[in-house]
């Protein structure tokens, strides 16, 4: 009575296994105009190649492809913002404070007379650099403790995955402040005012955000060390390296891409929630929480310095989850936790 | 049940161990001298910077600073806040009831929301019910606990002027009109946490309720003649609804990073707005502190989730 997809899973059986996903995977994330490419009109519709049955799944998920051009537009304008709109973000105008949008000032001003748009534009440029580097960062740490975790057949594991727990039953955000409020000073000396906050930023968040992906790695690698392909590869005289690396890692590789599209947006969420309390970014880098930060006492003159900027976060935080459902769906079928 | 509670004891304690060698690592680390204004106070002579170093034990061996410190943190004995000019400890004390007050109504009123929204979706899965409940769901958890509150105060406290935006911890008001104070001005906070986790809650409630509605047992209550209605609520949902617990106590370090920026916006009284101002003022023991009593009341959490887990499921052996 029941359809398997009633379920929420997904019917189709490629599991995830199988290489030839995972060279989809891979396709996917390389050599995105590859999917531009026609399928074949011969071929059944259940037997679509790798990166074809992928894009097939992904474009079923119609909210994940209305977020894709969302995003594509949200990053195209921090990208490109500065040659259409070429208002410096320090200029002070007190004869246009706190003003409303208009044709001169389409986000408005904030209480120095400064264009919020052209603010939006510069500190949202941080603000996704700082969810794609803290990604990678937690992407690597992940990539690395759960494949040790996940070969190791002594005592290593556990206490990795002990670690990796205790790092969950942390409390994020406190510590995430308090790094920053220890260590602030020391990493300004040596990077500099903008580049010390940003790398510490991104480590810090990286370095909180790497569990979820070294516990994915660790499921993927037990279940494929044991497949066939593996034990062919094995007997064939392949080291350890080099059997994680081209033989188990790209397998894996589905579920850590949707979980590094969430990381993504935890990241800016992170971010902007530090700037927000104050303890982020300075007032010259106005990322889109910084500018949050300022506009919060000013709620009932400007309610519009707060709206825009906000908007800007829930929009790109959004549409990136939506995306990562798309890809959860197109490449994870089983949904491991 | 005896046994099963001093095991899950025994393994909370490794944990607060990790934690508290994480938080003294963290401080051993960070560089910065406690005494570092003295040094250069010509009213302090070098003789009295040493013995207070000596004193406060900073130039031992690290574990045994660690050992120290750990022990001081057991008994309570937390320092003293340069800000404030109080005890730490009390001044943590004080508001520990206040950030429990919001959490623990937050987690209420998510649960209320999670629980019968999630399972309706589930038990319909992919109807218009589920669609629109995931898809709110996700707006839900894309929108920052901050932009929710200012969002609220925008509409509710700016617009409507139907509620105060900044928390009165002493409301000059008795009887009932306290109560309605209290709870007028607690709305805000606990909507904006609530809501928040209340977004994740239901899409927990949903795959964990879904995993139930296909198994067998399922059927032979509906084969028996059940109603619908009966088979939902006593077969699937009790079933169903036990990992939820422990998902909800896994969510109690995003949770206590929700209630800090809710407190900070809404002006509440409690620790995560201490935390916060204490680090604007430089005043590291209470920094500390609060860290660790968040780390604490994580742990503790997830010791009573465990233990719900073993009451509520009979399946886990006690043994």
């Amino acid at each position: 009575m029941r359809d398997p997809a009633v379920l929420g899973l997904d019917p189709t059986p490629a599991a995830m296994g199988s290489p030839l996903v995972a060279e989809g995977t891979a396709a996917l994330v390389a050599a995105a105009p590859a999917l531009a490419a026609a399928v074949p009109d011969a071929a059944p519709a259940r037997r679509r190649s790798g990166p074809h049955e992928v894009w097939h799944r992904f474009s079923r998920h119609r909210l994940a492809l209305v977020s894709v051009v969302v995003l594509a537009m949200l990053v195209l304008g921090v990208l490109l913002g500065p040659l259409l709109w070429p208002i410096a973000i320090d200029d002070i105008d007190f004869s246009a404070m706190l003003q409303g949008p208009s044709a001169a000032h389409p986000f408005g001003t904030d209480d120095l007379g400064q264009d919020i748009l052209a603010r939006m534009i510069s500190g949202g440029r941080i603000s996704l650099a700082v969810g794609v580097s803290a990604m990678l960062v937690a992407t690597v740490v992940g990539l690395t403790v759960g494949s040790l975790a996940g070969m190791s057949r002594g005592a290593l594991g556990p206490v990795l995955m002990w670690v990796t727990d205790l790092f969950l039953a942390l409390p994020q955000l406190p510590l995430l402040l308090l790094l920053i409020y220890l260590f602030r000073d020391t990493l300004k000396r040596i990077f500099g005012v903008e580049g010390g906050v940003f790398v510490m930023i991104v480590l810090v968040i990286g370095g909180l955000g790497w569990m979820p992906v070294a516990r994915l790695v660790r499921a993927q690698f037990l279940s494929l060390r044991e497949k066939e392909f593996v034990e062919a590869a094995r007997s064939q005289g392949a080291t350890t390296f080099h059997l994680v690396l081209h033989h188990i890692l790209p397998n894996a590789l589905g579920p850590v891409i949707v979980a590094g599209t969430i990381e993504v947006s935890s990241a800016i969420i992170a971010e902007s929630t530090l700037s927000f309390l104050g303890l982020g970014f300075p007032p010259d880098i106005p990322t889109w929480g910084r500018i949050l930060f300022d506009a919060k006492d000013h709620l009932d003159v400007a309610p519009h310095w707060a709206l825009f900027p906000g908007a800007a976060i829930f929009l790109t935080v959004l549409s990136i989850n939506f995306i990562g459902d798309g890809l959860r769906d197109a490449l994870d079928a089983r949904r491991v936790v | 049940m005896g046994a099963y509670l001093l095991r899950r004891l025994l393994v909370a304690v490794p944990s607060l161990l990790g934690i508290s060698l994480i938080l003294f690592t963290i401080l051993a680390l960070a560089p910065g001298d406690p005494f570092g204004d003295m040094a250069s106070n010509p009213n302090i002579p070098p003789e009295v910077r040493l013995a207070l170093r000596a004193k406060f034990g900073l130039d031992d061996p690290v574990l045994f600073r660690y050992w120290h410190w750990l022990v001081a943190m057991v008994r309570g004995d937390w320092g003293f806040s340069f800000q404030s000019r109080t005890d730490v400890a009390r001044l943590i004390l004080d508001r520990v009831p206040t950030t429990l007050f919001v959490v623990g109504s937050s987690q209420v009123l998510a649960l209320l929301i999670a629980v019968p929204v999630g399972i309706a979706a589930a038990v319909r899965p992919y109807s218009l019910l589920d669609k629109l409940a995931n898809t709110l769901a996700f707006a839900g958890f894309s929108l920052p606990t901050f932009f929710t509150g200012i969002l609220f105060i925008l509409v509710f406290s700016i617009n409507l002027h139907w509620l105060p935006f900044v928390y009165d911890a002493d409301i000059q008001a008795t009887g009932l009109a306290w109560y309605w104070e209290h709870v007028r001005q607690a709305i805000m906070p606990v909507c904006v946490l609530g809501f928040f986790q209340a977004a994740s809650y239901t899409r927990y409630v949903r795959s964990a309720v879904l995993d139930v509605a296909r198994l067998d047992y399922v059927t032979t209550a509906r084969a028996k003649g059940l109603a619908e209605g009966t088979v939902t609520r006593r077969h699937i949902a009790r079933n169903g609804l036990i990992p939820v617990v422990t998902l909800v106590a896994l969510q109690m370090p995003a949770v206590f990073g929700g209630a800090i920026v809710t407190e900070q916006i809404f002006r509440v009284p409690g620790i995560g707005a201490l935390l916060i101002n204490a680090m604007l003022a430089n005043d590291t023991p209470v920094v500390m502190a609060v860290t660790f009593v968040f780390a604490c009341l994580v742990v503790l959490f997830n010791l009573i989730a465990d233990l719900l887990y073993g009451w509520l499921d009979p399946r886990i052996s006690f043994g």
